[in-house]
């Protein structure tokens, strides 16, 4: 299996630090979640020790800026600059886990437990938009093939569903007479999927705590599928025989498909996928669209969960 | 409607685009001002993450707001408020301007001029046909939006080219609402009130029929046999 080249550069290096304020406690993992905030609520990131990985891309990241103001995250409104403007409002202190289903060990997980003895490392991955758009995001996880080794799958067990919260006191785009979604937002994975070590629960980003907006406290990270299947701010996480429901693909079965793995090929109903337009890329306003490359780049090390399956009617 | 030649003759092409009074001019000036101060703010980096993104979407909205704009003139006056009609073709011109600015977008900065991507969008992409052939209405407008065109074709004839313009503003609608991912939200604003103004058009058309058939006489008679 290849493996990707070591990326030389801190976290520390990458963060433009200017806005932010007065600085907690350094700790290690765990604690320093009690206090995750977004920059637009009242609380302030904290710093993640993480360790390098190889599956780390050399690409350049995208600025923090654009990773933490533009945002798709519908529980906050629909437009790019509504959840940095809203996702303050959301409490992500306590944090509850449920990890239930077909497993040995099933679990309501405090989310500092979930991180008690999980070493984080730092994951920068190329992240596509199924709009056209993609960044190169600096995540802070760990192989979500962690979490489900410890509460132990039963051999029946065969997709992993996820779950969001659904808090429309905290959440405006829950609200009112028409909503964008139904809610809760779920997806789900195959189990290879969910196993496979790229796959990653988030819990920071460019070396501290999530913002709000990135869907605090913790959150999925799959890097071969469109942006959409990396669901936010995780409450539960169940181990099912069956393929589960995915809120896009309910939305509009006919656009969405349950696998959604980037692939040029395979076009949007409305739009194509050749192309993807980087964010922050140089030259604003002038910037070229570039290919889109299958399974946005890790083709190696996940094409081969695909081997037969054909990818244009399982979209 | 045919403008106001005053004494002053001006030249043809700064009558187009400064308008012949101050008023229309104003218009002009003031309703090119958001796309301008949109590409100045595209140009410092100003317009967020996806700046071309951001940029077409707003040249395409004002341009459709300014079709609405227009359209909501003539059911303005008929519901008893001011006649503005003389200043409809400088709200046309203006959502033509925007039209064109937001294809140009599209074809220089999204597409990069990569041809083969552009026809492969316009014949597999509904919105983009959609978003075309409301273009394509618009040109024949703007082009005929003077005095000299109303002249040469008469009356009659540019009043049922001018009426393309509800077809136009229903593509354009349409154009919008393919093109988000969910339905409640903008798209549906902007289609409610063209389909609302093209509605009381058909209300206004019906109440003339109905309004000449009532009056009694060879007059009447003439023009219900016509």
């Amino acid at each position: 299996m290849h493996i990707g080249k070591a990326s030389h550069i801190l976290p520390s290096e990458i963060t433009p630090r200017g806005l932010y304020l007065d600085r907690r406690n350094f700790l290690l993992g765990g604690a320093a979640l009690g206090i995750a905030g977004g920059y637009g609520g009242s609380a302030v990131a904290a710093p993640l020790q993480a360790a390098k990985s190889p599956f780390s891309t050399d690409e350049k990241p995208t600025p923090l800026k654009d990773v933490t103001t533009y945002n798709n995250f519908y529980e906050f409104g629909t437009d790019k600059s509504d959840p940095a403007a809203n996702a303050g409002s959301l409490k992500t202190s306590p944090w509850n886990v449920k990890v239930d289903g077909l497993v040995g060990k099933p679990a309501d997980y405090q989310l500092e437990d979930i991180l008690k003895g999980m070493a984080l490392e730092e994951r920068i991955y190329r992240m596509r938009c199924v709009e056209g758009w993609s960044m190169v995001i600096p995540w802070v996880g760990f192989p979500l093939a962690e979490l489900l080794k410890r509460v132990e799958p039963q051999g029946s067990a065969k997709y992993v569903a996820f779950e969001t919260l659904k808090r429309p006191a905290e959440m405006p785009g829950q609200r009112g007479v028409f909503q964008a979604l139904p809610w809760p937002y779920v997806e789900g994975l195959r189990l290879d999927e969910a196993m496979h070590p790229l796959t990653i629960l988030a819990v920071g980003l460019y070396g501290e705590t999530l913002p709000n907006q990135n869907g605090a406290p913790i959150r999925l990270v799959v890097p071969w599928k469109y942006g959409f299947k990396s669901i936010k701010s995780v409450v539960r996480i169940s181990l099912v025989e069956k393929q589960p429901a995915t809120t896009w693909s309910q939305q509009n079965a006919g656009e969405y498909g349950f696998y959604s793995n980037v692939n040029p090929e395979v076009d949007h109903p409305r739009w194509s996928q050749k192309t993807e337009r980087r964010i922050g890329e140089g030259s604003g306003l002038f910037a070229a669209r570039r290919p889109t490359l299958m399974f946005n780049g890790y083709a190696e090390q996940v094409a081969g969960l695909y081997t037969g399956l054909d990818l244009r009617k399982n979209y | 409607m045919a403008g106001a030649v005053g004494a002053r003759r001006e030249s043809p092409v700064r009558t187009l685009v400064l308008g012949s009074d101050p008023v229309r001019r104003a218009i002009y000036i003031i309703g090119a001002a958001p796309g301008l101060w949109a590409f100045y703010k595209g140009l410092t980096d100003q317009l967020g993450a996806d700046p071309v993104a951001t940029l077409e979407r707003l040249l395409g909205l004002w341009g459709l707001r300014f079709l609405i704009i227009g359209l909501a003139i003539t059911p303005l006056r008929r519901l008893g408020g001011p006649n503005l009609i003389r200043y409809r073709r400088a709200v046309g011109l203006l959502a033509f301007y925007y039209a064109c600015a937001h294809l140009a977008t599209y074809l220089l900065l999204d597409r990069g001029m990569d041809l083969a991507s552009i026809w492969a969008d316009l014949v597999k992409r509904p919105y983009i046909t959609v978003g075309m052939a409301g273009f394509a209405i618009l040109v024949p407008l703007a082009v005929t939006s003077n005095a000299v065109a109303i002249r040469r074709m008469g009356a009659a004839a540019w009043q049922r080219l001018h009426k393309w313009v509800y077809v136009a503003s229903a593509l354009a609608a349409v154009h919008f609402i393919l093109l988000v991912k969910v339905v409640p939200g903008e798209p549906l604003i902007y289609a409610t009130l063209v389909a609302i103004l093209l509605a009381l058009r058909a209300v206004f058309a019906v109440q003339k029929r109905v309004g000449r058939g009532g009056r009694t006489g060879a007059r009447a008679t003439a023009s219900r046999m016509r």
